[in-house]
């Protein structure tokens, strides 16, 4: 059955994160002048506001900030529930919402700082989505 | 700004009205939130940074979006979900006292845990109603008010604030900073403290809401809220009422909230609410939420 969930749309700002991940090595825009990490993807650094900015691979690294199991699933995630849906925090700093995946969905067996790894899920020919596995 | 839109536009009345730009503001709200007449398609747009990294991951409105900090608070003060139940329980008890309220039968901590897994840790009682409903309110300057039938209230302090738009990006999920400046700001406006208020209207979209909302306030201390309402402080017969209409929780809630708010703190200020009546209450405070935890707005009004 094709894949028929909500998709994201790049823009021209966004784009190379999305071609990162479909090359399975994600990357995120880095400010050259203070280095920090940072997401979502924009032309400058929110942190200090320079335009010195550059894509960076990072590690895929990451630790569980705080998620929560929907049992009650959004329209065409019916079969998935219950789900994890969760905001990790990379090694690198930045955050993200994401799914867990290969997780049993307990509160019990998912302790916040839970160390995670990036999974790449090429969910379309054009599309992967960046999930998370415990490491 | 969502549901906090409301006490916003009281803020911006305010200093329109003591800037000579407005003589009288007419602030209204009306929403089909049950019945859905007139609602348009929901769902952010895929290009969006909501559509572009939020949407793909299945989240389908706010129970799955409001409750994304919850885990992290409970872990780092150690709260349990008995503890988060106790706020529905204790708002319950003023639901009890107002015949208007959708949600009359008193609950208990295991009846909240018992009703059905919406998006953990909300069981369906830890979520607010889904309704139809409206309010309206008008505001003047002090002088035209003083000839009015009816007995005024006076705004002392207003305070609004915006974070981030979606929650994935809000700093810290332990606490919310636009809450917390947006209070900052109307006491400091007021010229009051804390132990001034007699009455506190919280936003309760769901029941971890009013609780960061005590905590940002300094009414309770960060970790604390959630004890605060299992003391009985905040029920009725407590030191402390707080949404004793019944909140969003028990007594209406139409998508956004904020106006049913302000009129129950109007009509607890005027001394018309009945049964549920707070006595002597000569301040009131109200607090919203915009979006999801996206904003805070903070009145602060008195009948003296
Ligand atoms: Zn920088």
């Amino acid at each position: 059955m094709p894949y028929n969930k909500p998709l994201p749309q790049a823009t021209p700002e966004t784009q190379p994160f999305w071609d990162s991940l479909k090359r399975h090595q994600m990357q995120l825009q880095r400010c050259q002048d203070c280095r920090e990490f940072y997401f979502y993807p924009r032309p400058f650094c929110p942190r200090c506001y320079s335009a010195n900015v550059a894509w960076e691979d990072v590690s895929g690294r990451a630790t569980l900030e705080t998620y929560v199991i929907n049992h009650r699933a959004a329209p065409r995630f019916e079969e998935d529930a219950p789900y994890v849906i969760a905001v990790v925090t990379l090694a690198e700093g930045p955050r993200m919402m994401t799914n867990l995946v290969g997780v049993d969905p307990d509160p019990g067996k998912l302790p916040p700082d839970l160390a995670l790894e990036v999974v790449y899920d090429d969910v379309t020919d054009e599309v992967t989505l960046p999930k998370f596995r415990p490491a | 700004m969502g549901g906090c839109s409301f006490l916003i536009h009281v803020r911006h009345a305010t200093a329109a009205i003591a800037a000579g730009m407005a003589d009288v503001v007419l602030i209204t709200h009306g929403e089909s939130g049950r019945s859905r007449i007139g609602v348009g398609g929901q769902g952010a747009a895929p290009a969006q940074p909501a559509g572009q990294f939020q949407a793909p991951y299945g989240v389908g409105g706010p129970p799955t979006m409001f409750s994304i900090p919850v885990a992290r608070y409970m872990q780092r003060f150690g709260v349990t979900e008995e503890q988060l139940a106790s706020v529905a329980v204790s708002t319950r008890k003023w639901a009890t006292l107002n015949p208007r309220a959708a949600m009359r039968d008193p609950i208990t901590v295991e009846d909240v845990l018992a009703s059905r897994l919406i998006c953990w840790p909300l069981h369906l009682l830890n979520c607010c109603l889904v309704t139809d409903g409206g309010g309206a309110l008008v505001l003047v300057s002090e002088e035209r008010a003083r000839d009015f039938p009816k007995k005024p209230v006076y705004v002392l302090g207003a305070g609004e604030s915006v974070e981030h738009v979606n929650v994935s990006m809000m700093r810290d999920f332990h606490e919310s900073k636009a809450y917390r400046v947006a209070g900052e700001n109307a006491f400091r406006m007021a010229g009051l403290g804390t132990d001034a208020i007699d009455h506190t209207m919280l936003y309760d979209a769901f029941t971890h809401t009013p609780v960061y909302m005590l905590e940002a306030l300094g009414i309770a201390q960060p970790g604390e809220g959630t004890s605060f309402f299992e003391s009985g402080r905040a029920a009725p017969g407590g030191d402390f009422p707080i949404n004793t209409n019944g909140g969003g929780l028990s007594y209406t809630h139409t998508g956004m909230y904020g106006m049913f708010a302000m009129t129950e703190s109007i009509t607890q200020l005027r001394g018309e609410a009945g049964e549920r009546q707070v006595p002597g209450v000569e301040v009131g405070l109200v607090h919203g939420a915009g979006g999801m935890f996206s904003a805070g707005a903070t009145l602060i009004w008195t009948n003296q």
